[in-house]
Protein backbone atom coordinates (compact mmCIF):
# COMPACT_ATOMS: atom_id res chain seq x y z
CA UNK A 1 0.00 0.00 0.00
CA UNK A 2 1.28 3.22 -1.00
CA UNK A 3 2.04 6.12 1.78
CA UNK A 4 -1.48 7.56 2.51
CA UNK A 5 -2.24 10.79 0.64
CA UNK A 6 -3.79 13.71 3.03
CA UNK A 7 -7.48 14.99 0.78
CA UNK A 8 -8.91 16.88 3.77
CA UNK A 9 -7.21 17.82 6.91
CA UNK A 10 -8.86 18.62 10.54
CA UNK A 11 -9.30 22.22 9.45
CA UNK A 12 -10.86 21.32 6.08
CA UNK A 13 -13.28 18.79 7.92
CA UNK A 14 -14.48 21.56 9.81
CA UNK A 15 -15.08 24.49 7.05
CA UNK A 16 -16.72 21.57 5.28
CA UNK A 17 -18.88 20.80 7.95
CA UNK A 18 -19.59 24.48 8.53
CA UNK A 19 -20.37 24.70 5.36
CA UNK A 20 -22.72 21.68 4.51
CA UNK A 21 -24.77 22.66 7.53
CA UNK A 22 -25.67 26.05 6.00
CA UNK A 23 -26.51 24.26 2.88
CA UNK A 24 -28.85 22.12 4.83
CA UNK A 25 -30.46 25.23 6.60
CA UNK A 26 -30.76 27.11 3.15
CA UNK A 27 -32.42 24.16 1.30
CA UNK A 28 -34.73 23.38 3.52
CA UNK A 29 -35.71 26.75 4.18
CA UNK A 30 -37.63 26.66 7.36
CA UNK A 31 -39.09 22.87 6.71
CA UNK A 32 -38.42 20.40 9.89
CA UNK A 33 -35.10 19.13 9.43
CA UNK A 34 -34.00 15.97 11.17
CA UNK A 35 -30.19 14.14 11.17
CA UNK A 36 -29.27 11.06 11.00
CA UNK A 37 -25.89 9.30 11.13
CA UNK A 38 -24.94 6.29 9.39
CA UNK A 39 -22.92 4.09 11.68
CA UNK A 40 -20.19 4.27 12.01
CA UNK A 41 -18.13 7.47 11.43
CA UNK A 42 -20.88 8.90 9.08
CA UNK A 43 -22.75 9.08 13.11
CA UNK A 44 -19.98 10.98 14.62
CA UNK A 45 -20.54 13.66 11.68
CA UNK A 46 -23.92 13.39 12.04
CA UNK A 47 -23.50 14.55 15.65
CA UNK A 48 -21.23 17.82 14.85
CA UNK A 49 -23.10 18.60 11.81
CA UNK A 50 -26.30 18.59 13.98
CA UNK A 51 -24.34 20.97 16.43
CA UNK A 52 -23.60 23.40 13.73
CA UNK A 53 -27.46 23.04 12.12
CA UNK A 54 -28.78 23.85 15.65
CA UNK A 55 -26.57 26.71 16.65
CA UNK A 56 -27.83 28.36 13.02
CA UNK A 57 -31.76 27.56 13.66
CA UNK A 58 -31.48 28.38 17.30
CA UNK A 59 -33.50 25.38 17.88
CA UNK A 60 -32.85 21.88 18.60
CA UNK A 61 -33.48 19.44 16.02
CA UNK A 62 -33.80 15.39 16.05
CA UNK A 63 -30.77 13.09 16.36
CA UNK A 64 -30.91 9.80 15.47
CA UNK A 65 -27.84 7.47 14.03
CA UNK A 66 -28.77 3.99 12.08
CA UNK A 67 -26.98 0.68 11.17
CA UNK A 68 -27.24 -0.86 7.91
CA UNK A 69 -25.81 -4.14 8.66
CA UNK A 70 -29.05 -5.92 8.68
CA UNK A 71 -29.96 -4.08 5.43
CA UNK A 72 -26.65 -5.04 3.30
CA UNK A 73 -27.27 -6.75 -0.42
CA UNK A 74 -24.16 -8.26 -0.39
CA UNK A 75 -24.35 -9.75 3.37
CA UNK A 76 -23.78 -13.98 2.51
CA UNK A 77 -20.36 -12.47 0.90
CA UNK A 78 -19.31 -10.47 3.57
CA UNK A 79 -17.73 -11.83 6.84
CA UNK A 80 -20.18 -10.54 9.72
CA UNK A 81 -19.41 -7.30 11.16
CA UNK A 82 -18.65 -7.98 14.85
CA UNK A 83 -19.33 -4.22 15.41
CA UNK A 84 -23.61 -3.85 14.87
CA UNK A 85 -24.57 -0.88 16.40
CA UNK A 86 -28.04 -0.76 18.10
CA UNK A 87 -30.08 2.18 16.16
CA UNK A 88 -31.34 5.35 17.56
CA UNK A 89 -34.30 6.95 16.01
CA UNK A 90 -36.84 8.19 18.53
CA UNK A 91 -38.17 10.61 16.97
CA UNK A 92 -41.54 10.70 14.27
CA UNK A 93 -39.69 10.53 10.89
CA UNK A 94 -43.19 11.24 9.34
CA UNK A 95 -42.57 14.96 10.86
CA UNK A 96 -39.13 15.57 9.46
CA UNK A 97 -36.93 16.17 6.06
CA UNK A 98 -34.20 13.60 7.05
CA UNK A 99 -31.14 13.92 6.30
CA UNK A 100 -28.95 11.08 5.84
CA UNK A 101 -25.08 11.56 6.72
CA UNK A 102 -22.21 9.46 5.62
CA UNK A 103 -18.07 9.26 5.81
CA UNK A 104 -17.70 8.52 1.93
CA UNK A 105 -20.55 7.79 -0.76
CA UNK A 106 -19.22 5.09 -3.08
CA UNK A 107 -21.43 2.50 -5.02
CA UNK A 108 -24.47 4.05 -3.11
CA UNK A 109 -24.96 0.63 -1.96
CA UNK A 110 -25.24 1.72 1.67
CA UNK A 111 -27.02 4.65 1.29
CA UNK A 112 -29.70 2.15 -0.54
CA UNK A 113 -29.43 0.07 2.99
CA UNK A 114 -29.69 3.12 4.51
CA UNK A 115 -32.87 3.95 2.98
CA UNK A 116 -34.42 0.64 3.63
CA UNK A 117 -33.79 0.53 7.27
CA UNK A 118 -34.87 4.05 7.66
CA UNK A 119 -38.60 3.24 5.88
CA UNK A 120 -38.70 0.03 8.77
CA UNK A 121 -38.89 3.21 11.43
CA UNK A 122 -41.26 5.39 9.37
CA UNK A 123 -42.07 7.18 6.54
CA UNK A 124 -40.15 10.50 6.38
CA UNK A 125 -41.64 13.92 4.65
CA UNK A 126 -38.29 13.44 2.18
CA UNK A 127 -34.66 12.21 2.78
CA UNK A 128 -31.44 14.01 1.82
CA UNK A 129 -27.93 12.62 1.46
CA UNK A 130 -24.86 14.08 3.05
CA UNK A 131 -21.90 12.97 2.33
CA UNK A 132 -18.10 14.00 3.23
CA UNK A 133 -16.58 12.53 0.20
CA UNK A 134 -18.14 11.32 -2.90
CA UNK A 135 -15.48 9.07 -4.58
CA UNK A 136 -17.59 8.35 -7.53
CA UNK A 137 -18.04 4.81 -9.38
CA UNK A 138 -21.66 5.00 -8.18
CA UNK A 139 -23.54 1.40 -8.76
CA UNK A 140 -26.64 2.19 -8.42
CA UNK A 141 -28.75 5.99 -9.59
CA UNK A 142 -28.01 7.88 -6.29
CA UNK A 143 -27.45 11.40 -5.69
CA UNK A 144 -26.08 13.32 -3.10
CA UNK A 145 -27.55 16.34 -1.71
CA UNK A 146 -24.46 17.87 -0.29
CA UNK A 147 -20.30 17.20 -0.58
CA UNK A 148 -17.99 17.92 1.33
CA UNK A 149 -15.55 17.03 -1.22
CA UNK A 150 -16.14 15.26 -4.74
CA UNK A 151 -12.99 13.16 -4.80
CA UNK A 152 -12.17 11.69 -8.75
CA UNK A 153 -10.87 7.94 -7.76
CA UNK A 154 -9.75 5.10 -9.12
CA UNK A 155 -11.44 1.83 -7.80
CA UNK A 156 -8.13 0.46 -7.00
CA UNK A 157 -7.20 3.38 -4.23
CA UNK A 158 -9.34 3.14 -1.16
CA UNK A 159 -10.92 6.68 0.51
CA UNK A 160 -10.36 6.52 4.52
CA UNK A 161 -12.26 8.76 6.62
CA UNK A 162 -10.94 9.04 10.36
CA UNK A 163 -12.69 11.17 12.92
CA UNK A 164 -11.44 12.34 16.41
CA UNK A 165 -13.66 10.15 18.50
CA UNK A 166 -12.85 6.74 17.21
CA UNK A 167 -9.38 7.43 15.37
CA UNK A 168 -7.79 10.16 17.35
CA UNK A 169 -7.37 12.82 14.71
CA UNK A 170 -9.85 14.22 11.79
CA UNK A 171 -8.54 13.56 8.49
CA UNK A 172 -9.69 12.26 5.08
CA UNK A 173 -6.66 10.12 3.14
CA UNK A 174 -6.56 8.18 -0.35
CA UNK A 175 -4.18 5.09 -0.37
CA UNK A 176 -3.52 3.08 -3.59
CA UNK A 177 -3.84 -0.62 -2.94
CA UNK A 178 -0.68 -2.87 -4.37
CA UNK A 179 -3.34 -5.15 -5.51
CA UNK A 180 -4.03 -2.77 -8.31
CA UNK A 181 -0.52 -3.31 -9.37
CA UNK A 182 -0.33 -7.40 -9.03
CA UNK B 1 -16.77 -19.30 11.55
CA UNK B 2 -18.75 -22.29 12.20
CA UNK B 3 -21.03 -23.80 9.92
CA UNK B 4 -22.96 -25.52 12.92
CA UNK B 5 -24.36 -25.30 15.83
CA UNK B 6 -24.34 -28.94 17.42
CA UNK B 7 -22.99 -28.27 21.14
CA UNK B 8 -21.53 -25.41 23.11
CA UNK B 9 -17.95 -27.07 22.52
CA UNK B 10 -18.35 -25.61 18.94
CA UNK B 11 -17.69 -21.97 20.70
CA UNK B 12 -14.62 -20.82 22.96
CA UNK B 13 -15.63 -18.13 25.32
CA UNK B 14 -15.09 -15.33 22.57
CA UNK B 15 -17.63 -17.36 20.46
CA UNK B 16 -19.85 -16.98 23.11
CA UNK B 17 -19.40 -13.26 23.68
CA UNK B 18 -19.72 -12.27 19.97
CA UNK B 19 -23.27 -13.76 19.66
CA UNK B 20 -24.37 -12.68 22.98
CA UNK B 21 -23.15 -8.62 21.39
CA UNK B 22 -25.01 -9.54 18.13
CA UNK B 23 -27.88 -10.27 20.08
CA UNK B 24 -27.70 -7.61 22.05
CA UNK B 25 -28.09 -5.45 18.97
CA UNK B 26 -31.22 -7.56 18.02
CA UNK B 27 -33.26 -6.17 21.19
CA UNK B 28 -33.30 -3.11 19.33
CA UNK B 29 -34.99 -4.53 15.97
CA UNK B 30 -37.75 -6.29 18.80
CA UNK B 31 -38.68 -3.22 20.28
CA UNK B 32 -39.18 -1.29 16.31
CA UNK B 33 -42.70 -0.88 15.17
CA UNK B 34 -41.83 -3.03 12.18
CA UNK B 35 -39.61 -5.98 13.97
CA UNK B 36 -38.51 -7.50 11.23
CA UNK B 37 -34.96 -6.94 9.39
CA UNK B 38 -34.00 -8.38 5.57
CA UNK B 39 -30.94 -9.84 6.99
CA UNK B 40 -31.55 -13.32 6.00
CA UNK B 41 -34.14 -12.43 3.13
CA UNK B 42 -34.07 -15.41 0.58
CA UNK B 43 -32.89 -17.83 3.26
CA UNK B 44 -34.60 -21.11 4.07
CA UNK B 45 -34.66 -22.72 7.61
CA UNK B 46 -36.75 -25.95 8.30
CA UNK B 47 -37.31 -26.66 11.76
CA UNK B 48 -37.76 -30.05 12.06
CA UNK B 49 -38.67 -31.08 15.56
CA UNK B 50 -39.65 -34.86 16.92
CA UNK B 51 -40.71 -33.82 20.22
CA UNK B 52 -42.98 -31.58 21.63
CA UNK B 53 -41.65 -27.77 22.12
CA UNK B 54 -43.36 -24.16 23.21
CA UNK B 55 -40.36 -22.06 23.83
CA UNK B 56 -37.81 -23.33 21.93
CA UNK B 57 -39.97 -24.17 18.51
CA UNK B 58 -41.76 -20.88 18.60
CA UNK B 59 -38.80 -18.95 19.52
CA UNK B 60 -36.73 -20.38 16.31
CA UNK B 61 -39.30 -19.26 13.86
CA UNK B 62 -40.19 -15.75 15.32
CA UNK B 63 -36.20 -15.29 15.27
CA UNK B 64 -35.99 -16.40 11.61
CA UNK B 65 -38.77 -14.85 10.63
CA UNK B 66 -37.61 -11.82 12.51
CA UNK B 67 -34.16 -11.87 9.90
CA UNK B 68 -36.98 -12.56 6.55
CA UNK B 69 -35.95 -16.01 6.81
CA UNK B 70 -38.80 -18.49 4.76
CA UNK B 71 -39.25 -20.97 7.60
CA UNK B 72 -40.79 -24.99 7.09
CA UNK B 73 -42.25 -26.10 10.19
CA UNK B 74 -42.06 -29.84 10.14
CA UNK B 75 -43.01 -31.68 13.26
CA UNK B 76 -43.05 -35.53 13.45
CA UNK B 77 -46.09 -36.35 14.22
CA UNK B 78 -48.80 -36.47 11.69
CA UNK B 79 -45.96 -36.45 9.21
CA UNK B 80 -44.66 -40.00 7.46
CA UNK B 81 -42.65 -40.35 10.86
CA UNK B 82 -46.34 -41.76 11.76
CA UNK B 83 -45.74 -44.49 8.83
CA UNK B 84 -42.58 -45.25 9.80
CA UNK B 85 -40.24 -43.26 7.83
CA UNK B 86 -36.13 -42.73 9.51
CA UNK B 87 -34.24 -39.87 10.18
CA UNK B 88 -32.22 -39.75 7.68
CA UNK B 89 -35.03 -40.03 4.79
CA UNK B 90 -37.10 -37.49 6.29
CA UNK B 91 -33.99 -35.70 6.01
CA UNK B 92 -33.10 -36.72 2.82
CA UNK B 93 -36.57 -35.63 1.96
CA UNK B 94 -36.75 -32.48 3.35
CA UNK B 95 -33.24 -31.48 2.01
CA UNK B 96 -34.72 -31.78 -1.53
CA UNK B 97 -36.69 -28.35 -0.71
CA UNK B 98 -33.38 -26.99 -0.55
CA UNK B 99 -32.87 -25.74 3.07
CA UNK B 100 -30.40 -23.25 4.42
CA UNK B 101 -30.24 -24.38 7.88
CA UNK B 102 -31.87 -26.92 9.77
CA UNK B 103 -32.98 -26.61 13.41
CA UNK B 104 -33.32 -29.74 14.41
CA UNK B 105 -35.01 -31.49 17.97
CA UNK B 106 -35.14 -35.11 18.85
CA UNK B 107 -35.43 -37.60 21.48
CA UNK B 108 -31.74 -39.31 20.11
CA UNK B 109 -28.86 -38.53 21.58
CA UNK B 110 -26.30 -37.58 18.39
CA UNK B 111 -28.65 -37.00 15.76
CA UNK B 112 -27.63 -33.37 15.25
CA UNK B 113 -24.34 -34.02 14.25
CA UNK B 114 -25.84 -37.15 12.49
CA UNK B 115 -28.13 -35.34 10.32
CA UNK B 116 -25.37 -32.72 10.07
CA UNK B 117 -23.48 -35.13 7.95
CA UNK B 118 -26.65 -36.35 5.69
CA UNK B 119 -27.09 -32.33 4.66
CA UNK B 120 -25.49 -29.68 2.79
CA UNK B 121 -27.60 -27.09 5.02
CA UNK B 122 -26.12 -25.83 8.52
CA UNK B 123 -27.20 -27.49 11.60
CA UNK B 124 -28.46 -26.30 14.82
CA UNK B 125 -29.36 -28.75 17.75
CA UNK B 126 -32.25 -27.71 18.98
CA UNK B 127 -31.82 -30.24 21.36
CA UNK B 128 -31.17 -34.30 20.95
CA UNK B 129 -32.46 -36.77 24.23
CA UNK B 130 -30.38 -35.76 27.12
CA UNK B 131 -27.35 -34.67 24.99
CA UNK B 132 -27.07 -31.18 24.96
CA UNK B 133 -29.46 -27.91 24.04
CA UNK B 134 -26.81 -24.89 23.19
CA UNK B 135 -29.18 -22.59 22.07
CA UNK B 136 -30.30 -22.57 25.57
CA UNK B 137 -27.42 -22.48 27.10
CA UNK B 138 -26.87 -18.96 25.19
CA UNK B 139 -29.88 -17.46 26.47
CA UNK B 140 -29.17 -18.43 29.81
CA UNK B 141 -25.67 -16.80 29.75
CA UNK B 142 -27.32 -13.64 28.23
CA UNK B 143 -29.88 -13.51 30.79
CA UNK B 144 -27.30 -14.13 33.26
CA UNK B 145 -24.97 -11.44 31.98
CA UNK B 146 -27.14 -9.17 31.67
CA UNK B 147 -29.04 -9.18 35.36
CA UNK B 148 -25.47 -9.82 36.69
CA UNK B 149 -22.87 -7.77 34.15
CA UNK B 150 -20.45 -10.76 33.98
CA UNK B 151 -20.45 -14.56 35.36
CA UNK B 152 -17.07 -14.09 36.44
CA UNK B 153 -16.64 -15.78 39.51
CA UNK B 154 -20.05 -16.14 39.89
CA UNK B 155 -21.40 -19.49 41.83
CA UNK B 156 -24.24 -21.16 39.97
CA UNK B 157 -25.97 -24.17 41.75
CA UNK B 158 -27.86 -26.59 39.12
CA UNK B 159 -30.63 -28.20 40.98
CA UNK B 160 -32.63 -31.20 40.25
CA UNK B 161 -32.52 -34.52 37.67
CA UNK B 162 -29.03 -33.37 35.44
CA UNK B 163 -29.23 -37.27 34.49
CA UNK B 164 -31.87 -36.11 32.12
CA UNK B 165 -31.08 -32.73 31.56
CA UNK B 166 -29.55 -31.59 27.83
CA UNK B 167 -29.55 -28.38 29.43
CA UNK B 168 -27.46 -28.90 32.68
CA UNK B 169 -25.13 -30.01 30.47
CA UNK B 170 -24.78 -27.15 27.81
CA UNK B 171 -25.45 -24.97 30.71
CA UNK B 172 -22.34 -26.51 32.68
CA UNK B 173 -20.55 -26.07 30.35
CA UNK B 174 -21.29 -22.38 28.79
CA UNK B 175 -20.93 -21.20 32.49
CA UNK B 176 -17.66 -22.19 32.94
CA UNK B 177 -16.54 -20.97 29.82
CA UNK B 178 -17.79 -17.84 31.06
CA UNK B 179 -15.53 -18.04 34.20
CA UNK B 180 -18.50 -19.19 36.89
CA UNK B 181 -18.22 -21.73 39.52
CA UNK B 182 -20.84 -24.74 39.15
CA UNK B 183 -22.36 -26.79 41.27
CA UNK B 184 -24.80 -29.44 41.01
CA UNK B 185 -27.15 -31.10 43.38
CA UNK B 186 -29.91 -33.30 43.45
CA UNK B 187 -30.50 -36.86 44.16
CA UNK B 188 -27.61 -38.57 43.68
CA UNK B 189 -30.16 -41.42 41.56
CA UNK B 190 -30.07 -37.90 39.31
CA UNK B 191 -26.76 -36.94 39.62
CA UNK B 192 -24.62 -39.53 36.30
CA UNK B 193 -21.78 -41.03 37.92
CA UNK B 194 -18.40 -39.14 37.17
CA UNK B 195 -19.98 -35.59 37.43
CA UNK B 196 -17.27 -35.03 40.06
CA UNK B 197 -14.38 -34.33 36.76
CA UNK B 198 -16.95 -31.91 35.52
CA UNK B 199 -17.85 -29.86 38.83
CA UNK B 200 -18.71 -29.99 42.19
CA UNK B 201 -21.51 -32.21 43.11
CA UNK B 202 -23.87 -31.64 46.27
CA UNK B 203 -26.62 -34.26 47.05
CA UNK B 204 -28.46 -31.98 49.47
CA UNK B 205 -29.42 -27.88 49.23
CA UNK B 206 -27.76 -27.56 52.98
CA UNK B 207 -25.49 -24.90 51.53
CA UNK B 208 -27.70 -23.20 48.57
CA UNK B 209 -27.39 -19.71 50.26
CA UNK B 210 -23.23 -19.78 48.43
CA UNK B 211 -24.89 -19.54 45.24
CA UNK B 212 -25.11 -16.09 43.61
CA UNK B 213 -27.62 -18.31 41.08
CA UNK B 214 -29.73 -21.04 41.83
CA UNK B 215 -30.86 -22.94 38.11
CA UNK B 216 -33.90 -25.40 38.81
CA UNK B 217 -34.90 -27.93 36.73
CA UNK B 218 -37.73 -29.42 35.29
CA UNK B 219 -38.19 -33.24 36.86
CA UNK B 220 -38.26 -34.70 32.93
CA UNK B 221 -40.95 -37.57 33.73
CA UNK B 222 -41.27 -38.07 29.94
CA UNK B 223 -37.68 -39.59 30.33
CA UNK B 224 -37.41 -41.45 33.22
CA UNK B 225 -38.14 -45.06 33.03
CA UNK B 226 -37.21 -46.69 36.38
CA UNK B 227 -37.82 -45.18 39.65
CA UNK B 228 -35.45 -42.67 40.34
CA UNK B 229 -37.28 -40.87 43.21
CA UNK B 230 -39.78 -42.27 45.36
CA UNK B 231 -42.34 -39.59 44.74
CA UNK B 232 -42.56 -36.03 43.41
CA UNK B 233 -43.88 -35.16 46.99
CA UNK B 234 -40.40 -36.52 48.66
CA UNK B 235 -38.55 -34.96 45.80
CA UNK B 236 -40.22 -31.33 46.55
CA UNK B 237 -39.69 -32.27 50.28
CA UNK B 238 -35.94 -32.00 49.90
CA UNK B 239 -35.22 -30.57 46.86
CA UNK B 240 -37.99 -27.76 45.97
CA UNK B 241 -36.66 -24.15 45.75
CA UNK B 242 -39.29 -21.95 47.70
CA UNK B 243 -39.25 -18.67 49.70
CA UNK B 244 -37.34 -20.36 52.51
CA UNK B 245 -34.80 -21.78 50.39
CA UNK B 246 -34.31 -19.01 48.27
CA UNK B 247 -32.20 -15.83 49.40
CA UNK B 248 -33.29 -12.27 48.54
CA UNK B 249 -30.04 -11.65 46.68
CA UNK B 250 -29.92 -14.77 44.36
CA UNK B 251 -30.88 -15.19 40.78
CA UNK B 252 -33.26 -17.75 39.97
CA UNK B 253 -33.62 -19.51 36.82
CA UNK B 254 -35.59 -22.30 35.54
CA UNK B 255 -35.75 -23.64 31.18
CA UNK B 256 -39.20 -24.46 31.26
CA UNK B 257 -41.60 -25.69 31.31
CA UNK B 258 -42.05 -25.62 35.26
CA UNK B 259 -43.81 -28.13 37.15
CA UNK B 260 -45.25 -25.90 39.62
CA UNK B 261 -44.83 -27.31 43.10
CA UNK B 262 -42.53 -29.87 42.47
CA UNK B 263 -38.98 -28.67 41.31
CA UNK B 264 -40.32 -24.58 42.24
CA UNK B 265 -42.87 -23.46 44.88
CA UNK B 266 -45.58 -21.08 43.30
CA UNK B 267 -44.27 -17.92 45.65
CA UNK B 268 -40.82 -18.11 44.10
CA UNK B 269 -41.91 -18.58 40.27
CA UNK B 270 -43.55 -15.21 40.47
CA UNK B 271 -40.58 -13.43 42.72
CA UNK B 272 -38.26 -10.40 41.79
CA UNK B 273 -35.40 -12.99 41.86
CA UNK B 274 -36.77 -14.70 39.23
CA UNK B 275 -35.72 -14.24 35.62
CA UNK B 276 -37.48 -17.07 33.93
CA UNK B 277 -39.73 -14.66 31.81
CA UNK B 278 -36.57 -12.95 30.84
CA UNK B 279 -35.04 -16.32 29.96
CA UNK B 280 -37.62 -16.35 27.52
CA UNK B 281 -37.14 -13.02 25.88
CA UNK B 282 -33.78 -13.81 25.18
CA UNK B 283 -34.32 -16.80 23.19
CA UNK B 284 -35.66 -15.24 20.36
CA UNK B 285 -33.10 -12.35 20.01
CA UNK B 286 -30.13 -14.70 21.05
CA UNK B 287 -31.26 -17.81 18.73
CA UNK B 288 -31.86 -14.68 16.13
CA UNK B 289 -28.07 -13.62 16.62
CA UNK B 290 -27.16 -17.51 15.90
CA UNK B 291 -28.84 -17.65 12.74
CA UNK B 292 -27.28 -14.46 11.81
CA UNK B 293 -23.89 -15.78 12.00
CA UNK B 294 -24.35 -19.26 10.55
CA UNK B 295 -26.36 -18.04 7.62
CA UNK B 296 -24.02 -15.20 6.66
CA UNK B 297 -20.07 -14.69 5.62
CA UNK B 298 -18.16 -16.41 3.00
CA UNK B 299 -18.78 -20.08 4.85
CA UNK B 300 -22.49 -19.83 4.94
CA UNK B 301 -23.71 -22.15 2.79
CA UNK B 302 -25.32 -20.73 -0.65
CA UNK B 303 -27.84 -19.23 -1.01
CA UNK B 304 -30.83 -21.68 -2.12
CA UNK B 305 -32.73 -19.39 -4.15
CA UNK B 306 -30.92 -17.21 -6.26
CA UNK B 307 -32.26 -14.22 -7.77
CA UNK B 308 -31.93 -14.19 -11.56
CA UNK B 309 -30.17 -10.87 -12.59
CA UNK B 310 -31.49 -8.83 -15.70
CA UNK B 311 -29.15 -8.64 -18.53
Amino acid sequence: MSEPKIVLDEDDIRRTLVRIAHEVVEKNNGRPVALVGIHRRGAFLANRLHQLVCDLLDQQVPLGDIDIAFYRDDIASRRPDPHVNASNLDFRLEDYTVVLVDDVLYTGRTVRAAIEALFDYGRPQRVQLAVLADRGHRELPLRPDYVGKNLPTARAERVNVRVAEIDGVDEVTITELEEAFA
Amino acid sequence: MMRHLLSINDLDRQGIEQILDRAKTFTEVSEREIKKVPALRGRRVLNLFYESSTRTRSSFELAAKSLSADVINFAASGSAVDKGESLKDTVQTLSAYRPDLIVIRTPFVGAAELVAGWTTAGVVNAGDGKHEHPTQALLDVYTLRERLGSLEGANIWIVGDITHSRVARSCILAFQMMGAKVTVAGPPTLIPRGMEALCEVRYDLDDLAEADVVYALRMQNERMTDSFVPSLREYAARYQIDGRRLHPRQVLMHPGPVNRGVELAAEVIDSPQAVIGQQVEAGVVVRMAVLYDLLTGRNAPKPAITTAVPA
